[in-house]
């Protein structure tokens, strides 16, 4: 049951998601007996793709025609398809991101393989094949028989530990035939924030709710957030009245994150909200109603005025950090 | 231009879900069934572009893969504005017969524009309208937070790590859809309630189709440990547990 992880690069670069994949997908071999080989779509140089090694890829596979660095889900997939064939590969390991929502279907009924969608443990069962997946938005979890020959797993973010080994992977390159380059969409315009951290991709992340009041008092939470290193948050309904924008909304209706800290300010705990970050590692709270749902969700809370504890915090992080 | 929606039923968003039958399906005593939230704000969209003479856009239809008992929803997005519906009369099992099931559909019927939410908020699976796309062979685009039509092309805003990207998109295609595809949804009127009583929704009966999946045992999530709280008046204790104790900053 060879093992097919795809590795997706941000401008030619990984991220610690592509080595969670990676080591995700080492873990599944194991099980199962068998190894991993890596695709690599668009350019990415040797040294970075070196790192793929490291992190359990026994070969590793660079499709880099020049067309291919504007992502096309029909040409991805049909270029991981015909990789999966070529290696035999009996599972498929891709991210549950933007681009792994995009791809993972396709590939689905190219293959005729089932998907275990956003799991994030590793395969219960090998034989039948169980993993283990978020149903009714975190409310539930279900066994999931993947009863098909080749079988497709999407990943959850920040759900599997990178493990680092050192090892020297075999590096080939991966011919694309022009039929399957990228069709006849067309790409009017591109907006890209840089240098910003990425709501998905941060390990702590602080979040604001109607209790906040209004947009202008978001400065001691956004400081917060800049003084622990992560990123900023917010419920729908501030979303929804423009205090902050749109990519910030967590919950059933927004983003599905999972960082290793949530820190909820002025958030109830609706059932909506916490579908989005259920399964944070930690949940804290700050509200000033002891009664508020988001405390059953909390392993730590303070009852008590985000205006006067959220600047306390922010000198407490500092006075930590010097 | 034709547009297709569509739509799943699922239980109301702040259902408490209970588990039944051995933990093989849940309890479906007292639940509330509605229209999968991402559905109902594509519909809404699919709507405002209908009424919109200038998008060429004629005709919105809704396509479900569900027994007769989910006609009720269906109902509910003729009463809001939909045109026509269609039922596909089967259950779903998993989400590539569901998709399978509406590639026969969009076969037969023929639609430019085809509107998927981003996932069902029962299976979350975020499978069937790429699937969809896949099955008929024509190009897609997910995480869609914008669509318009500017002289006849279908113009796409799509959300991507860290900032959006705008496509023109060929008809057919297929949109997976997200937050900021419409702002809110879309009420029924009185006046739409009762038309949607006269419509007719035309029934398919299924496709021979093997389901790739299924789902073996249900579980509820192990519980959280209880809060712990921190005195409002000395909350750097908090920065020390996280830092000393969950080792989380
Ligand atoms: C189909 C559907 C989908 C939805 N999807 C989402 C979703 O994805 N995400 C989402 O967030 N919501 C979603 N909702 C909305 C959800 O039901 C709640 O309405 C929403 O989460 C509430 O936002 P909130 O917690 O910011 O506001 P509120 O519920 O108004 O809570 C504000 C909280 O702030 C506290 N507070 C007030 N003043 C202070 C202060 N000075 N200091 C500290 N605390 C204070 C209050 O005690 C209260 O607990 C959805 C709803 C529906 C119907």
């Amino acid at each position: 049951m060879s093992v097919l992880v795809y590795t997706e690069n941000w401008d030619g670069k990984f991220k610690k998601l592509t080595l969670e994949l990676v080591s995700y997908a080492a873990a599944v071999a194991k099980m199962t007996g068998s190894s991993v080989t890596a695709l690599s779509i668009g350019k990415v140089d040797e040294s970075e793709l070196r790192k793929l090694g490291n992190y359990g890829a026994q070969k590793i596979l660079s499709a880099d025609a020049d067309q291919l660095s504007v992502f096309d889900s029909q040409a991805y997939a049909a270029i991981i398809s015909e990789a999966a064939i070529k290696q035999g590969a009996k599972i498929i390991v891709i991210s549950n991101n933007n681009t792994g929502k995009a791809v993972a279907p396709r590939l689905s009924v190219r293959l005729k393989a089932g998907v275990g969608s956003g799991v994030s443990k590793l395969p219960l069962d090998i034989n039948p094949f169980t993993v283990y997946k978020r149903t009714y938005s975190g409310n539930v979890f279900a066994h999931v028989v993947i009863k098909s020959d080749i079988k497709i797993l999407t990943l959850a973010q920040n759900s599997f530990d990178p493990a680092e080994t050192p090892n020297n992977a075999a590096i080939e390159k991966f011919d694309v035939h022009s039929e399957i380059l990228p069709g006849k969409t067309k790409r009017r315009d591109i907006q890209k924030q840089s240098g910003k951290i990425l709501l998905t991709d941060a390990d702590i992340v602080v979040s604001g709710g109607r209790g906040m009041k209004s947009p202008d008092n978001w400065a001691p939470l956004v400081e917060l957030a800049s003084a622990l290193g992560g990123a900023t948050a917010c419920s729908r309904p501030v979303s929804d009245e423009g205090w902050r924008p749109n990519e910030e909304h967590t919950g059933q209706t927004g983003k599905i994150i999972a960082p290793n800290v949530y820190i909820a300010v002025g958030i109830s705990g609706a059932t909506q909200h916490l579908a989005g970050i259920s399964s944070s590692k930690y949940i804290v709270a700050i509200n000033t109603d002891k009664d508020a749902p988001i405390f059953e969700a909390a392993q730590y809370g303070i009852v008590g005025d985000a205006m006067k504890v959220l600047p306390k915090l922010v000198a407490a992080v500092k006075e930590l950090k010097k | 231009m034709k547009i297709l929606v569509c739509i799943s039923n699922v239980p109301d968003t702040t259902t408490k879900i209970k588990l039944a039958e051995g933990n093989s399906t849940i309890d479906t005593a007292g639940i509330q069934w509605v229209i999968n939230p991402w559905d109902e704000l594509s519909l809404t969209r699919a709507l405002e572009l209908r009424d919109d003479a200038a998008s060429g856009i004629k005709s919105v239809t809704v396509a479900h893969v569900g027994p007769a008992s989910s006609e009720p929803v269906i109902r509910k997005a003729l009463a809001i504005g939909a045109d026509e519906a269609i039922r596909v009369n089967a259950n779903s099992p998993d989400a590539y017969y569901v998709a399978a099931q509406l590639a026969e559909v969009i076969k037969k019927e023929q639609f430019d524009i085809i509107l998927c939410g981003i996932e069902s908020s029962d299976y979350n699976g975020s499978l069937v309208g790429g699937m969809i796309s896949e099955f008929l062979g024509i190009p897609s685009a997910s995480g869609v937070s914008g669509i318009k039509i500017e002289n006849g092309t279908a113009v796409v805003t799509r959300d991507i790590d860290g900032g959006k990207e705008i496509l023109e998109m060929p008809v057919p295609f297929v949109a997976v859809v997200q937050k900021g595809i419409a702002k809110e949804p879309k009420i029924a009127a009185m006046r739409g309630i009762m038309l949607a009583r006269t419509k007719q929704i035309k029934v398919y009966e299924p496709s021979a189709v093997e389901p790739l999946t299924n789902i073996s045992v249900l579980e509820k999530p192990a519980p959280r440990s209880a809060c712990r709280f921190i005195d409002a008046e000395n909350p750097g204790q908090l920065i020390d547990l996280l830092r000393n104790e969950a080792k989380v900053i």
